[in-house]
């Protein structure tokens, strides 16, 4: 019956890590309400033994469909207790493995929008701090703004669109 | 093992299951009375014969002559017929074509077409509850307008369209009329004399009969090409070897919703109703889509704020229940349902739309058990949602 793998469905009714965190250290944003998909992720960042950076809390929010908060619940699972580097390295292949189906290609968008969402908050709590951002995490940052904005300027275009055509 | 669950289908506006009784009247046209309408032995006459019977039943449901009523494959290809054939016939006299800019997507898709090929398509507005004004419909006919085609009710919003009005301004103004009717027929009373309808549209597997047979109601003396050329069946609008099977099923679910649809119609407004009733209390910033009285009586459309709609169909799913969505969460398109735009919804709106269409096997305890469910279901998923 379910068009959708075990995984997904299971993420999906139970999710972890939803919600928010008091005082977090990084916050990121990808999506746009228009489209019908925000992602919210919330970090709190600790020191490790070795002195590296690590997630030691997470926790998210979506507005989206089934495979949406699918991907964000399962990517929260994946980096928690991660150092930033290694959650960096994720990539959107690595989520829909983990997912247990092939996407349809419309649905990819979901996997990049939850990674989006990750790199914008680890990108808050790096400027924040003051930490030298790495040139990878600036060029994702700058194309993950940029889409915001394209999008952005088609949802006024297409609200004026739709104003000129209902006068 | 998996627990069994209970299932419970509200999604009739997409598709019915056929009626025992038309399965049965059905049965005996695959392997046994299974001729050819064309040939000449008594196998084809059995055939033939159920065709022009069938033919009758479906004429008498809608007031035309039987000669009138051309079976098709479905409602797409009644809607294809019914555009392009008119348009091809009369592109002499102009080639001016009006339709509403809620349509299904086969009058959507076919007027496109049409446009590519030299013609001018006029999409009249709607208001917020999706209807149509007549007065729009007398302003947009020119001189080169050929075709009006308005939908007899919406197949998401279930909005009920002033047809027998707008039918007759296109009839003072010597213009076809067309009206798609997939959604209105065997379900509310249709005379296509009293209702000025020069063509129109429907279909068997929206009211309890099979899957793959539609009909177009062509009036007397219209001029129209057909699309499909070969060996001149249905009055050499539509060749193809005939559905005999299908079309006998499609006229025996014709008989029983002409007896059933009075009393049927009364009980599926009183559920519809409650069911609406109690979303819009119970479920806090919960909108109705569509008009408040001049609607189906099995259609209930809503959206919820802050929540998206495959994942409430997803939800409800999972609990049993079957229902739909306008929209197609794909991001970036901004791809929510046309209709819903149409009547002014935003997209962050139209993306949490859910619809709820109720039938004949629909009873007062499903619609008590989705009003339990539902409210839950849309605050689990606005927790999720960071848009509080």
């Amino acid at each position: 019956m379910p068009i959708y793998s075990k995984i997904i469905i299971n993420h999906f009714k139970k999710p972890k890590n939803v919600g928010k965190i008091k005082n977090p250290d990084g916050v990121g944003e990808a999506g746009n309400l228009a489209c019908g998909d925000l992602m919210k992720i919330y970090l709190k960042i600790k020191k490790n033994k070795e002195g590296e950076d690590f997630i030691e809390n997470i926790k998210f929010e979506t507005l989206g469909c089934i495979v949406a908060i699918a991907n964000t619940s399962l990517l929260t699972a994946m980096v928690k207790g991660k150092t930033i580097k290694e959650a960096l390295k994720i990539k959107k292949e690595d989520l829909i493995k983990k997912l247990g189906q092939p996407l349809p290609p419309f649905k990819i968008h979901c996997s990049v929008l939850a990674l989006d969402a990750l790199k914008e908050a680890i990108y808050d709590y790096y400027q924040k701090e003051k930490i030298k951002i790495p040139e990878e995490l600036e060029k994702e940052h700058q194309r993950i703004i940029n889409t915001k904005k394209e999008l952005e300027k088609r949802y006024k275009e297409f609200r004026e669109l739709e104003r000129e055509v209902l006068k | 093992m998996t627990k069994k669950i209970k299932r419970i289908y509200l999604d009739y506006a997409a598709t019915t299951p056929v009626d025992p009784r038309v399965l049965k009247a059905m049965k005996p046209y695959f392997s046994e009375k299974f001729g050819n309408t064309m040939s000449l032995h008594s196998f084809g006459q059995e055939a033939k014969t159920a065709l022009e019977e069938s033919r009758e039943i479906v004429a008498n449901l809608m007031g035309a002559k039987p000669s009138e009523v051309i079976f098709t494959s479905s409602a797409t290809e009644s809607n294809n017929l019914a555009l392009k054939g008119v348009a091809l016939a009369n592109k002499n006299k102009g080639r001016h074509i009006i339709i509403s800019s809620i349509e299904h997507a086969c009058v959507v898709e076919s007027a496109k077409w049409l446009e590519k090929q030299g013609f001018e398509v006029t999409r009249l507005k709607v208001d917020k509850y999706g209807l149509v004004d007549p007065e729009d419909v007398k302003k947009a006919i020119k001189k080169e307008t050929i075709l009006v085609s308005i939908m007899h009710a919406n197949n998401e919003i279930g909005t009920i369209e002033p047809i027998e009005k707008i039918g007759k301004i296109c009839k003072e103004r010597g213009v076809y009329f067309h009206t798609d009717a997939a959604q209105t027929f065997g379900k509310i009373p249709i005379d296509v004399n009293k209702m000025n309808i020069d063509l129109m549209t429907v279909s068997s597997h929206k009211m309890y009969g099979p899957k793959g047979v539609g009909a177009l109601f062509v009036r007397e003396g219209t001029k129209i090409e057909p699309i499909l050329h070969g060996g001149g069946h249905e009055m050499g609008l539509r060749s193809s070897t005939v559905n005999v099977a299908g079309i006998v099923g499609f006229a025996t679910a014709c008989k029983i919703c002409k007896k059933e649809m009075k009393k049927e119609g009364e009980r599926l407004t009183k559920l519809r109703d409650k069911l609406i009733k109690g979303i819009l209390e119970e479920v806090p910033g919960s909108h109705l889509n569509g008009h408040p009285t001049e609607r189906l009586a099995n259609n209930a459309n809503f959206s919820f704020w802050g929540v998206e709609g495959e994942s409430i169909v997803i939800q409800l799913d999972l609990m049993g229940i079957a229902a739909s969505t306008g929209s197609a969460c794909s991001s970036e398109k901004l791809q929510a349902s046309h209709v819903l735009l149409a009547i002014g919804l935003r997209p962050e709106q139209a993306h949490g739309s859910l619809r709820l269409s109720l039938g004949k096997w629909t009873k007062e305890k499903d619609i008590d058990y989705i009003l339990g469910v539902l409210p839950k279901v849309i605050k689990r998923l606005r927790k999720i949602s960071p848009t509080k």
